[in-house]
């Protein structure tokens, strides 16, 4: 199980490399540079000491009291991502990459961001690397995460508008594999989330497994087991498969991906491909993917920017057809029910994203007896989110 | 019926009638559905009337991620008009009472998945359409599709990029059916004002390669361009120029007549005994197809 993707970057029917031929040989180039990588010591050393000392790991297994009580029933423990460097479990899958990009020697790394933490965890890395850096971002989640725009900008990122499309992550990628067509030789495309073409889904994979085995290693440390239940918000799905890739083969733990239901599945206005989607190509894999008959890919909708992409991650388009993995979603209400609940409640402040993975964990723990235990990816934290939240909640800042 | 995969495709006929009269042939990309479903078939018999030698018949797509501004509108306008992969395909299946000009549907993977691979070869073949170009289907992924358009009498046509290996060409040379698209430059499509300078060097390359009917795209966008591409290529394809002239002339009566005018200066060069182009320049002695033999091996200024 652990063996995929296949040697083409298939999982089952899932992923692959559906790009133009221009990106093909850049591709291999990449996919062979990063298995020399991950053979060498040197920079596994250096991975490993950046991710302790400068990104803060490993992050705490925090027992939330407060909210278990509150729910009455299955015992929550969080996965503190929100703690990381940056404010979000990103900076993991970027400081990898960053570091595979010096050692590729490209002069020049782009991004696509959507809530701006994976454009804030890039800008990051490309300054502490002396390394140029362009962020694609949608102009609609410039207008809502100007504070990760302003960020980025700070850590010396330029951060380029997107207009095209429906001006979110979707068309955000789209630029920056335009860009990434064009400059081919010199820039580097440090891909945020676990989709686009191989070797992407498994690399971002592979950085963000650290989530997971710690998560093992400290649940077993705590309670003595694997936990009964692991949730996480999907979107693309990077901190969900980073979470859950170390308990695939724990038969007795359930893994569950909370999807983006925006306004509702019967609303037509969510991002929820696994629910609504069909299997479809876009941005270089094949997985599932919100469209219409003709095959052209919807606008998905959700409060948390993170999560606004119609299409998610191949491995988990993969793990829902075999049925490992179930996937249900949560309403733009019921998060920011999820948000204030766990603000209120345990003082910790959840990214919007996140708070999809604390609402139905809190759903779910009502059902569930004490005895049960449940680890929640808490993939960032909520500062960039203030505006959206007062905003939804008729409040003023200030 | 569908034709058979043992009849020569149309693409075939055309580049070797081509190829023997010493002449070049121009690939005019239209997209679909830009202003209208009727207009791209007007704008098709007008195209073809003018010298046009293959159409490209753009898809729209949501996400066209290979594609630049100029084309990345027309794919908007088109949507909004309601185009769609069926209806382009019945557009089709009219036109070919109409014309005789090979039609390559240019179309990205998504909504011929949607279709239904087995489906979708058997529609654009009854319909007339000769082959398909798919930029977001490299090789690796494409035998699905090859398993299905192959026998129902679609070439499915392959991309050579500049940053193709040799081993990759190969291959791509030995599926490719109808022609081999060389993608000038690094980048998505668009006019440029000038084109790579290594572009002759990579023409030549791959002559070294394949027998394959080679045309070049992406980028080339006036008749000088299509005059200095012409004298290493079988074909010039140009996509953004054309476009852009329906943009311009879009609400306006003499839009058929403009496009077509435009187009017949993009054939001028590729004409034989053209004298703007490469062919008075290379065909100086001996029969066409040896001239032609040596402008593909000695390339331009020989």
């Amino acid at each position: 199980m652990t063996t995929l993707p296949d040697a083409r970057g298939h999982f089952g029917r899932f992923g692959g490399r559906f790009v133009p031929e221009t990106l093909m040989a850049p591709l291999l180039e990449l996919e062979k540079a990063y298995a020399a990588a991950r053979r060498d010591r040197g920079f596994q050393q250096r991975l490993a000491s950046l991710l302790a000392d400068y990104a803060g790991r490993p992050t705490p297994l925090y027992f939330a009291a407060r909210l278990t009580e509150h729910c009455g029933g299955a015992r929550i423990w969080l996965k503190r991502e929100d703690l990381c460097h940056t404010g979000a479990h990103k900076v993991n899958n970027v400081l990898g990459q960053a570091l595979l990009a010096a050692r590729m020697k490209k002069t020049r790394i782009i991004a696509e961001t959507g809530a701006g933490q994976h454009g804030v965890a890039t800008a990051t890395a490309a300054a502490l690397l002396g390394v140029p850096c362009e962020v694609y971002m949608g102009a609609e989640d410039i207008a809502r995460q100007a504070l990760n725009v302003f960020r980025m900008r700070l850590l010396g990122a330029k951060v380029i508008p997107v207009e095209s499309g429906s001006k979110t992550l979707k068309d955000a990628v789209n630029e920056a594999l335009r860009d990434w067509v064009t400059n081919v030789h010199t820039t580097y495309y440090l891909l945020g989330s676990a989709l686009g073409p191989h070797p992407y889904p498994m690399m971002v994979r592979d950085f963000h497994t650290v989530i997971g085995k710690e998560a093992r290693t400290q649940s077993r440390r705590a309670i003595g087991r694997v936990p009964d239940v692991v949730v996480a918000c999907v979107g693309g799905g990077s901190n969900a498969i980073g979470l859950f890739h170390p308990f695939i083969e724990e038969r007795r733990t359930r893994i569950v991906g909370v999807e983006p239901g925006g306004g509702g599945l019967a609303s037509g206005k969510h991002g929820a491909s696994m629910a609504a989607g069909a299997v479809g190509v876009l941005h270089g894999s094949m997985s599932y993917l919100l469209q219409n008959d003709d095959g052209q890919v919807a606008v998905a909708h959700s409060i948390s920017a993170g999560l606004d992409y119609p299409g998610v991650g191949p491995e988990h388009a993969y793990y829902k057809d075999t049925g490992r993995f179930e996937f249900v979603s949560i309403t733009d209400e019921e998060a920011l029910e999820g948000f204030q609940a766990l603000t209120r409640l345990e003082g910790i402040m959840p990214a919007l994203e996140s708070a999809h993975a604390v609402a139905h964990a809190m759903r779910l723990a009502k059902t569930l007896p004490r005895s049960k235990v449940m680890v929640v990816g808490l993939s960032g934290r909520g500062d960039k989110d203030v505006y959206v939240v007062a905003k939804a909640l008729g409040m003023e800042i200030g | 019926m569908s034709p058979t995969a043992g009849r020569t495709s149309r693409l075939d006929e055309t580049f070797a009638r081509l190829r023997a009269r010493g002449e070049r042939a121009l690939v005019a990309y239209l997209m679909a559905g830009d202003p209208s479903l009727d207009a791209t078939r007007r704008l098709v018999v007008e195209a073809e009337r003018r010298g046009a030698d293959v159409i490209e018949l753009g898809v729209p797509f949501s996400d066209p991620l290979a594609d630049g501004p100029v084309i990345q509108r027309a794919g908007i306008r088109a949507l909004a008009g309601g185009t769609s992969l069926p209806r382009i395909l019945e557009m089709v299946a009219t036109l070919r009472a109409e014309v005789r000009v090979p039609i390559a549907l240019m179309t990205y993977y998504n909504p011929v998945l949607a279709f239904g691979l087995k489906s979708f070869a058997r529609t654009a073949a009854d319909a007339g359409a000769d082959g398909v170009l798919v930029p977001d289907l490299p090789w690796e992924e494409s035998e699905p599709l090859r398993a299905e358009a192959e026998p129902a009498g679609l070439d499915v046509i392959q991309f050579v990029a500049p940053t193709s290996t040799p081993a990759r060409v190969k291959t791509i040379a030995r599926l490719a059916r109808g022609f081999i698209y060389l993608v000038s430059l690094t980048g998505v499509t668009g006019e440029r004002r000038e084109l790579p300078k290594d572009l002759d060097a990579q023409i030549r390359t791959l002559r070294l390669l394949t027998t394959k009917p080679v045309c070049v795209g992406f980028g080339v966008s006036t008749p000088d361009q299509v005059a200095a591409v012409a004298a290493a290529a079988d074909g010039v394809a140009v996509g953004s120029a054309i476009v852009r002239k329906i943009e311009e002339y879009t609400a306006t009566p003499t839009l058929i007549e403009k496009v077509g005018d435009f187009i017949a200066t993009l054939k001028d060069p590729l004409r034989a005994g053209s004298s703007a182009g490469f062919a008075r320049a290379i065909l100086g002695g001996g029969t066409e197809e040896r001239a032609v033999r040596r402008a593909t091996t000695v390339g331009r200024g020989a």
